[in-house]
C-alpha cells in the first residue's frame, strides 16, 4: 500500500517534469534549431516524406476505370445501387415536389401535380395528433406553416424528401450495426474505429470518390448523407443494449425467450429511450448535411442558404436555416412520439395501424384529393401564393448593422483578450513543440493512459501524419479544436445537468440545442465574420456552437436515466441537494458524459472544413484544396490526418476514463 | 407519413404509358436532356440560363442542374453532367486544367467576359490615404488598414488560398507594409466588406469583376504596376530586382467547359455553346438588375432574349 503510493507520487513528479520540459522546449525550439543548424527539428524535411497521395489517387482511378468483380465493373455496380436508391426517392420527390412526370429536362410533361401545400400540413398535423395529441399536432402544423408562410415551401419539400429516404435507411442499417456489435466482440472491435473514420474524415475528402462512383446528383447526396449521419445510431444502439439491467436480461431467459425474442421483445423495447437518442442524431446530422449536399446536386434549403448568404443576404439565410431547423424539429418530436405509441417494435413501422384510424385517415385523402382536384381551379391550393408570404429578412439585417456599428470596438477588445490570453499562447505552445519531441510525448501519454497497445497505434498514426508533411497542420487543428473542445465541454456539461434536474428548462434547452444543431454554421458563420472578422477566433465560435450539442444533449440523457430508486435511496440516507448531484447523479451518469465528450470531439473535428471557409491554415484547409484541385489523393490523406488525430484523442479519453470508474470503485458498465 | 405505394406505382405506370405517346420535337441529334450546371452566384445563373434558353429555341431539351463550382468536375468527367458555363481563368484554372488532361472534358473557348481582379478599397479611404489609387500611396498609410493582430502593418484581406493570385509574393516583391490575411470563401471576404462599409471602417480587400459589389458598394481597383509576362516570370523586371510578382494581377478570359461526349452527342448544341459571347458590361448591368433593383432572374433573362434575337439567332444559324 504504502510502495503504491510512493509510486503515484514519483508518477506524479515525473509527469511534471515531462510538462516543464515540453513546455522549455516549446519556447526555445526555434532559436535552439537555429545555433545547433538543425532546422529539420522544428519542420520536418520535404525529403524525408512518403508519397501516399499519389499512390491514394492512383488506386481511386483504377477502382474507377478498370475494377471489376466478374464480369461486372466496378463503377456499374455502384451505379447499379445508386439506380437503386434513386427509385424511391424520385417517387417520394414527385408526390411532394417535382410532380409525377415523365420526359427529361425541358420535355417533361407532368401528369400530377405535386401534392397541396394544405394537404401536407394536414397530414403531418394528423400525424402528430395520432402519435401523441393535440399539442404536438399544433406543433408540427405550425412548424410546417412556416415553411409556406415564409417561402420555403418548394426546396424544404426536395429537402424532406431526401430525409424521407436517408433517415429510415440510416436508422435501420445502424440498428442491426448496433445490435451486431453488441453480441459479436470482434465486430465491435472491427467497426469501431469504422466508425470513428466515418463520422470524422471530412466529408469534403470522399466526395469526389463518391461522386464519380455513384454518379453527380441527389444519389450522391443521399449517400454521403447516409456515411456521415449513422455512426451514433450505431454506438448508441451498442451502448444501450449493454446498459440494460441485468436482471431484465435475466427475466427474459428465466421466461424461456430464444436469443430472437430476447433481444426484440425484452431488449430493444427496455432500451428504447436510449435508440431514440440515435434516431434523434440520425434525424440532425442528416439535416446538418443538407449544404454539403446541396453542393452536389440535391438542392432545397441548403442551396437557397448558400446562395443568399452568398449575396449577403443574412436575414433570408437566416430564415432558410430555421426552416432547416423547423423541420428538424418537427420531423424529430413525431419520431419520438410515434415510438412511444407503436406497439411494434421496430422503429420506423409506426406508422403500421394507421389504416385502423379510419377518421384521421379520412380526413387526410379528402385533403389530398381535394387539393389534386380544387388546384386545378384554385391555384392557391396548389402552390402557396407568393403574396401571402412574410419575411423578416430586413429585421435581420438591420440587428446585425445595429450591433455592428455600436458596439464593434468593445467586441474586439474581448475577442483581443481571450485571443492573446487563452488561445494564442497554447497556440504557440502546441506549434512549438519540435516534433521528435511531439511524437515521444504522444507514445508517453497513451501508455501512461492505457498501456502499450494503444501507445504503439499512436505512434504509428502520428507518424503517418508526420510523413506525410502534415505535422503543423495538425497542430494547428489540435489547437484550434482543443480549444473549442474545451469551452463546449464547460458550457455545455453544467448545461446538460440543470437541464436534466428542471424540467421546463430542459425542455428550452431541447429544442435550444437542436436549433444550434441543425441550424446550418453557414447562417451564423456569416454574421460572426462581420463582427469578428476572419480568423482563428470566428473559426472558434463556429465549432464551439456546433460542438456543444452532444455535450449537453448526452449529459442530460445520462443524469436523466439515474434510477429514481438510486436517488430515494440518497435522499433516505440523507443526502442534500449538492450530495445527490456529485455522489450519485454525476458517477452514474458518467459513461454517457464521456460519450457525450467523446462526441463533442467528434463534431468539432467534422467542423474543421467549415474552419477553412473562414480562413484557418489547418487540416481542414488541406482537403478543402484538395477538393478544388480535385486531388483525391490528397484529400483523403488529408482526411485520414484528421480522423487519426480524433482516434488517439477518443481511446485517450476512453482509458483515462475506465480509470477514473475503476478509482471511484463503480466497475462494471463501461463507457464503450 | 404513410404513403400508399402501391397506388402511387399504379398511378405512375399509367402515366408513364401516357407520356410515351406525347410527341417531342425531333430535328435535333438528341432528345436527351443537355445538363447545364447551375451555380450560387448571379452572373452564373444568367449566363447558364441565357445558354439554356437558345439551346431551347434550337430545340434542344435541357435541364438545370444545381453543382458546386469545383465539385462539377467529377460529374463532367462522367457524363453526368454537361455544360459549365463559366470557368474563370483566375480561380478554376487548376481543375479545369486536371480535368481537360483526362481527355473527358473539353474547354469550348471564352465566354467574351473578362475576370478582374485585384486589391480594392472604398471611395471613403481616398480622404483618409491621399495619393490613391497609386500602390505607393496605399502603402504609404498602411497604419490606416492595421488592426490589432496585424499593427504596425496594414491588414489585406486576400482571396482563399486556392485562389492563388500571389498576394504573399506581391506584398514582399514590393516591399509593402502590409500583412495578407486569407479569407476562406468570398462570402466571408464580402462579409467584412459590408462590415466595414457599414462602419465607414478601413479596408483593402480583393475584389473581382464581373460581381455585384462593385455596382453595391462604391469604390476602385488600386493602381499596381501593370501586369506582364515578363513580371511574373523574370526577377529583374519592375522595381524589385531580385522577386518576380512585382506587378499586379492578370486579366483572364471566363472560359466555357463541357463533357467530351457533347461534340459527338449533340453537334448542333456544341456549336451554339461554341459560339456563345457575352461581354462585361451587359453582364454587370444584368447582375445589378436582380441583386440591386430585385428584379426576378427570369425577367432579366427574358429581357435579353428579346433584345439581342438577332445575335443567338446567329448563333443558331
Amino acid at each position: 500500500m504504502i510502495h503504491g503510493r510512493l509510486d503515484a507520487g514519483l508518477y506524479r513528479w515525473l509527469w511534471l517534469c515531462l510538462l516543464l520540459i515540453t513546455l522549455v522546449l516549446s519556447n526555445t525550439s526555434r532559436s535552439m534549431a537555429r545555433a545547433l543548424d538543425a532546422r529539420w527539428l522544428i519542420k520536418y524535411p520535404g525529403a524525408w516524406r512518403v508519397d501516399m497521395k499519389s499512390g491514394i489517387s492512383r488506386f481511386m482511378q483504377w477502382l474507377i476505370d478498370d475494377a471489376s468483380l466478374g464480369p461486372v465493373a466496378f463503377s456499374q455496380l455502384t451505379r447499379g445501387i445508386a439506380w437503386i436508391i434513386e427509385q424511391p426517392y424520385q417517387l417520394v420527390l414527385g408526390f411532394l415536389s417535382s410532380g409525377l412526370v415523365t420526359g427529361q429536362g425541358s420535355n417533361a410533361v407532368q401528369h400530377l401535380p405535386p401534392v397541396s401545400w394544405l394537404a401536407v400540413i394536414v397530414a403531418v398535423a394528423v400525424l402528430g395528433h395520432y402519435a401523441r395529441n393535440l399539442w404536438l399536432a399544433l406543433l408540427v402544423g405550425v412548424a410546417f406553416s412556416y415553411l409556406a408562410v415564409f417561402g420555403q415551401w418548394d426546396s424544404a419539400m426536395v429537402t424532406l424528401a431526401s430525409i424521407i429516404i436517408a433517415v429510415p435507411f440510416g436508422v435501420i442499417v445502424g440498428l442491426l450495426l448496433g445490435i451486431g456489435m453488441y453480441r459479436h466482440a470482434w465486430f465491435d472491435r472491427l467497426l469501431s474505429p469504422l466508425l470513428d473514420l466515418m463520422q470524422t474524415i471530412p466529408v469534403f475528402a470522399y466526395l469526389v470518390p463518391i461522386l464519380v462512383l455513384f454518379g453527380f446528383g441527389p444519389v450522391s447526396a443521399l449517400i454521403a448523407t447516409i456515411i456521415y449521419a449513422m455512426p451514433p445510431m450505431v454506438r448508441v444502439t451498442a451502448l444501450s443494449l449493454r446498459g440494460v439491467d441485468p436482471e431484465t436480461r435475466e427475466l427474459g431467459i428465466m421466461t424461456g425467450c430464444t436469443s430472437h425474442q430476447l433481444l426484440w421483445r425484452v431488449l430493444i423495447p427496455v432500451a428504447r429511450p436510449g435508440l431514440m437518442v440515435g434516431v434523434n442524431q440520425v434525424i440532425m446530422l442528416s439535416l446538418n448535411m443538407v449544404i454539403i449536399a446541396s453542393m452536389i446536386g440535391a438542392g432545397g434549403l441548403g442551396y437557397d442558404v448558400l446562395t443568399s448568404l452568398r449575396q449577403l443576404k443574412i436575414g433570408l439565410g437566416i430564415e432558410t436555416g430555421v426552416a432547416i431547423v423547423v423541420l428538424a424539429v418537427a420531423l424529430d418530436r413525431l419520431s419520438q412520439a410515434l415510438s412511444e405509441r407503436s406497439d411494434a417494435v421496430l422503429i420506423g413501422r409506426g406508422g403500421r395501424s394507421l389504416w385502423r384510424q379510419y377518421p384521421r385517415l379520412t380526413l387526410v385523402l379528402l385533403t389530398l384529393v381535394c387539393g389534386w382536384l380544387l388546384g386545378y381551379g384554385i391555384p392557391a391550393l396548389r402552390d402557396y401564393p407568393p403574396q401571402w408570404q412574410v419575411s423578416t429578412g430586413l429585421f435581420w439585417e438591420e440587428l446585425v448593422r445595429t450591433i455592428n456599428v455600436n458596439y464593434f470596438d468593445e467586441l474586439e477588445v474581448i475577442k483581443t483578450h481571450i485571443l492573446t490570453l487563452f488561445m494564442l499562447p497554447i497556440k504557440r505552445f502546441l506549434l512549438g513543440i519540435p516534433w521528435p519531441w511531439g511524437l515521444l510525448m504522444i507514445t508517453l501519454l497513451a501508455l501512461r493512459f492505457a498501456g502499450w497497445r494503444l501507445a504503439l497505434m499512436s505512434l504509428l498514426l502520428s507518424v503517418f501524419i508526420l510523413v506525410n508533411g502534415l505535422w503543423e497542420d495538425a497542430m494547428t487543428t489540435l489547437y484550434l479544436c482543443g480549444v473549442s473542445v474545451i469551452i463546449a465541454c464547460l458550457l455545455g456539461i453544467p448545461l446538460g445537468i440543470f437541464a436534466a434536474l428542471n424540467k421546463p428548462l430542459g425542455r428550452a434547452v431541447s429544442v435550444f440545442i437542436d436549433t444550434l444543431q441543425t441550424l446550418p454554421s453557414f447562417v451564423y458563420l456569416i454574421p460572426v465574420v462581420m463582427l469578428f472578422r476572419v480568423g482563428d477566433f470566428t473559426a472558434m465560435i463556429a465549432v464551439v456552437l456546433y460542438a456543444l450539442a452532444p455535450a449537453v444533449r448526452y449529459a442530460m440523457y445520462g443524469v436523466q436515466r439515474v434510477e429514481p430508486q438510486l436517488i430515494e435511496a440518497g435522499i433516505v440516507s440523507g443526502c442534500n441537494a449538492w450530495q445527490l448531484l456529485m455522489r450519485i447523479r454525476l458517477p452514474l451518469a458518467s459513461p454517457q458524459i464521456l460519450l457525450g465528450i467523446n462526441q463533442t470531439i467528434m463534431l468539432a473535428l467534422s467542423m474543421l472544413v467549415i474552419t477553412a471557409l473562414v480562413g484557418t491554415r489547418d487540416l481542414g484547409q488541406e482537403v478543402y484544396v484538395a477538393l478544388t484541385k480535385a486531388d483525391t489523393g490528397r484529400g483523403i490523406v488529408a482526411g485520414l490526418s484528421v480522423a487519426f488525430i480524433a482516434i488517439i484523442a477518443d481511446r485517450m479519453i476512453s482509458a483515462s476514463a475506465r480509470r477514473a470508474q475503476r478509482r471511484y470503485s463503480l466497475g462494471g458498465d463501461s463507457s464503450r | 407519413m404513410r404513403i400508399p405505394w402501391r397506388e402511387l406505382t399504379l398511378a405512375g405506370t399509367v402515366a408513364l404509358s401516357l407520356g410515351a405517346m406525347t410527341q417531342v420535337r425531333a430535328e435535333v441529334e438528341s432528345q436527351d436532356p443537355i445538363k447545364l450546371t447551375l451555380h450560387d452566384w448571379t452572373g452564373q445563373l444568367i449566363t447558364t440560363n441565357i445558354m439554356a434558353e437558345v439551346l431551347k429555341k434550337a430545340g434542344y431539351n435541357v435541364e438545370l442542374v444545381q453543382a458546386d463550382y469545383l465539385a462539377q468536375f467529377a460529374g463532367l468527367k462522367t457524363g453526368d453532367l454537361h455544360v459549365a458555363m463559366e470557368m474563370w481563368e483566375t480561380t478554376g484554372r487548376d481543375a479545369m486544367d486536371e480535368a481537360t488532361a483526362t481527355g473527358k472534358v473539353e474547354n469550348i473557348g471564352e465566354t467574351g467576359m473578362v475576370a478582374i481582379e485585384d486589391w480594392w478599397y472604398p471611395l471613403y479611404m481616398k480622404e483618409r490615404c491621399p495619393g490613391l489609387p497609386d500602390w505607393q500611396a496605399l502603402n504609404d498609410c498602411a497604419e490606416e488598414f492595421s488592426t490589432p493582430e496585424t499593427a504596425p502593418n496594414g491588414r489585406y484581406l486576400g482571396g482563399p488560398v486556392t485562389w492563388g493570385g500571389f498576394d504573399d509574393e506581391r506584398v514582399e516583391a514590393l516591399e509593402m507594409d502590409f500583412e495578407v490575411v486569407h479569407a476562406g470563401t468570398d462570402a466571408a471576404l464580402f462579409a467584412e466588406l459590408e462590415s466595414a462599409y457599414q462602419r465607414q471602417a478601413p479596408i483593402v480587400l480583393w475584389i473581382y469583376q464581373p460581381h455585384w459589389a462593385p455596382a453595391k458598394y462604391e469604390g476602385e481597383f488600386v493602381e499596381f504596376p501593370a501586369y506582364s509576362a515578363e513580371c511574373y516570370n523574370d526577377p529583374a523586371w519592375g522595381s524589385n530586382p531580385s522577386m518576380a510578382y512585382d506587378c499586379g494581377k492578370p486579366r483572364g478570359p471566363i472560359w466555357k467547359v463541357a463533357w467530351s461526349g457533347v461534340r459527338d452527342k449533340w453537334p448542333g448544341a456544341h456549336a451554339i455553346i461554341d459560339s456563345f459571347r457575352v461581354n462585361n458590361d451587359e453582364m454587370g448591368a444584368m447582375v445589378g438588375a436582380v441583386d440591386l433593383d430585385g428584379e426576378s432572374l427570369d425577367a432579366v433573362v427574358g429581357q435579353w432574349m428579346s433584345d439581342n434575337e438577332e445575335r443567338w439567332q446567329g448563333w443558331i444559324q
